[in-house]
């Protein structure tokens, strides 16, 4: 890895077969190593496509995707790209193919060919950073989905990725499944410094990451800070996309004249600048 | 059409060394008209309370009843009684089958025996409940459609047996925020129009908070407490204490009042928040012009 742009998109357009309207049209965006970034989009808009492009299970027809510095066109770099960049998918059923959480963790360990004394320390280690060492022996359909996810991200994370593309890894969760899932591959981003993709429908979730890709028709429609996507009610209405409640509700104080300030998008900013807006003396001292 | 579900208990597994009680001792009750909202933790029994109310379970001790008939007793028809509190599963998309979407629809209605004027007639009015256009869809195949229509093509499945209480497992789960929306704006609909008796399941604090009429929360095998949303809402500690949050409007509510801002304590609505706080930041405004202040803080 010369520069630190991790993930690179130049101009890609994909389709699925010649007949179809391209999936994705002449789309260009970079990721740095470390960030986090969410992607945004309805059913049909083209995010998963994406995904799948990054990983290289498809490849552009037009333009170029560059993951860890390797072209996805160069079939002799599949392998290591996949293995740079691993992806969960949203049903926690479909991803678990051992009987034994640690056995699950070693598949792709031991698709690389990973010699079994160097595998166990890793699958350890993984287990461990998901916090689910202690399910190593048990058996997979006894977890809870969360917990099938987290096994998931281990698999992934054993195989030392740079990259971890989540596709709607919450969509199937009940709400502390969602939590759990999310703080730790927050907490491998943080502390592992790990680039994550994170393709979701929960505007909350959105609201967390570094910064937010909207995709509707094959294209990035929107991209900035969550700060700077949820300020535009209007237009993310319009694509039939919601914003976080409190985002909502600050903007319809504004349509009254209240003066608040953007990039309001958790209830303790809401109680920050209410409290600001209504008592200015007491908050500046 | 009124469901009592009295001192119900479920076990999985029962004389087995796997033995797992899923329900405990649970009463409650479905009122004819109401917008039943069954808020839980996962594995807090939801799922198998709700697949109690039309009989689809068999009580390990206690009774359902329906209009005060014993659900389970020896003379009950079940089969008629399965038509008129309709279930719709979790993820029910995954049980289309049929070639175009209207004979999936058709396929519950036909099973009756209904004349084929009848049954044109209830896939006609299904297909309008759930926001089908009939000559755009009723021809293609359930398969090609997204997943959001997929799920529409099966709850009109259930629609169409004219079900007096329909029951849905986390109708929302999974989808895209339109396909959300969509299935939530038809139950509204459903209900206020057609005064169809709904149950719901959620995980949703949000969408509970737009449609149920009455809240039930379960945990561990137990109902913990009933009441209105707003009554529900404006309890955080028992909600927190059952693995649940509130809306995030309830929350922030709940955090103005902490700092002294003079708020109802059960706000849920965004509408009704919005009022309120544009009320005080007007009295604030009034206050300042007349050379007043603090008075709020």
């Amino acid at each position: 890895m010369q520069t630190d742009e991790q993930i690179l998109l130049q101009d890609v357009s994909f389709a699925y077969d010649e007949a179809s309207s391209p999936a994705l049209s002449h789309i260009s965006a970079s990721i740095r190593q470390g960030e986090f970034v969410a992607v945004l989009g309805h059913n049909g808009s083209g995010k998963s496509t994406l995904a799948k492009l990054i990983n290289a299970l498809y490849i552009p027809g037009e333009g170029n995707v560059v993951v860890c510095g390797y072209d996805t066109k160069d079939e002799k770099l599949v392998w290591e790209i996949r293995r740079r960049a691993g992806m969960i998918f949203q049903n926690p059923d479909n991803q678990i193919v051992a009987t034994v959480v640690k056995e699950d963790v070693a598949f792709g360990l031991e698709n690389l060919g990973v010699p079994t004394d160097e595998m166990i320390p890793r699958i350890e280690q993984a287990l461990s950073a998901v916090r689910m060492s202690k399910y190593a022996d048990s058996a997979p359909h006894t977890l809870s989905g969360g917990q099938k996810q987290r096994v998931a991200i281990a698999g992934i994370l054993a195989m030392q990725p740079s990259v971890i593309i989540a596709d709607e890894a919450t969509a199937m969760l009940d709400p502390s499944g969602r939590r759990e899932v999310l703080e730790t591959v927050q907490m491998l981003n943080r502390s592992k410094g790990i680039t994550v993709l994170w393709i979701t429908h929960f505007m909350e979730e959105a609201a967390l990451a570094d910064r937010v890709l909207v995709v509707t028709d094959g294209k990035i429609q929107l991209e900035g800070t969550p700060a700077q996507i949820f300020d535009r009610v209007e237009e993310m209405k319009e694509m039939h996309l919601d914003v976080p409640p409190m985002a909502a509700l600050a903007n319809e104080l504004r349509k009254e004249g209240m003066p608040l300030p953007g990039g309001i998008l958790t209830v303790e900013d809401m109680v920050q600048e209410v409290e600001k807006t209504l008592c200015p003396s007491k908050s500046a001292t | 059409m009124s469901i009592e579900v009295r001192n119900l208990t479920h076990a999985y597994s029962e004389a087995t060394a796997m033995r797992t009680v899923a329900l405990e001792d649970v009463c409650m009750t479905v009122e004819d008209g109401e917008f039943l909202g069954i808020i839980g933790h996962t594995g807090s029994g939801k799922s198998t309370l709700v697949q109690h109310l039309n009989g689809l379970l068999k009580p390990t001790s206690g009774q359902v009843l329906v209009d005060g008939e014993d659900l389970n007793g020896e003379h009950v028809n079940r089969r008629i009684l399965r038509q008129r509190i309709g279930l719709v599963f979790q993820y029910p998309e995954y049980q289309l089958f049929e070639e175009t979407v209207a004979k999936d629809i058709a396929f519950g209605p036909k099973n009756q025996g209904l004349p084929k004027e009848e049954i044109d007639e209830r896939v006609r009015y299904a297909m309008e409940c759930v926001h089908l256009d009939f000559q755009k869809y009723s021809e293609r195949s359930p398969f090609e459609l997204s997943g959001g229509q997929m799920r529409r093509v099966a709850i009109a499945g259930v629609i169409a047996m004219r079900p007096s209480v329909l029951i849905l497992d986390e109708p929302t789960a999974g989808l895209d925020p339109r396909g959300r929306d969509q299935i939530l704006s038809m139950l509204e609909q459903l209900h206020a129009e057609q005064h169809t008796t709904i149950v719901m399941v959620s995980h949703s604090m949000d969408d509970m908070a737009r449609l149920a009429t009455r809240l039930i929360v379960m945990a561990e095998g137990k109902v913990l407490a009933t009441g209105t949303p707003r009554e529900i809402f404006a309890q955080e500690k028992m909600m927190l204490s059952a693995g649940l949050g509130i809306p995030q409007v309830a929350s922030l509510c709940c955090a103005l009042r902490k700092k002294g801002f003079d708020l109802p304590p059960d706000l849920y609505r965004p509408e009704e928040l919005k009022e309120h706080i544009l009320r005080l930041w007007q009295n604030k405004r009034k206050e300042v012009l007349s050379g007043k202040e603090e008075s709020l803080c």
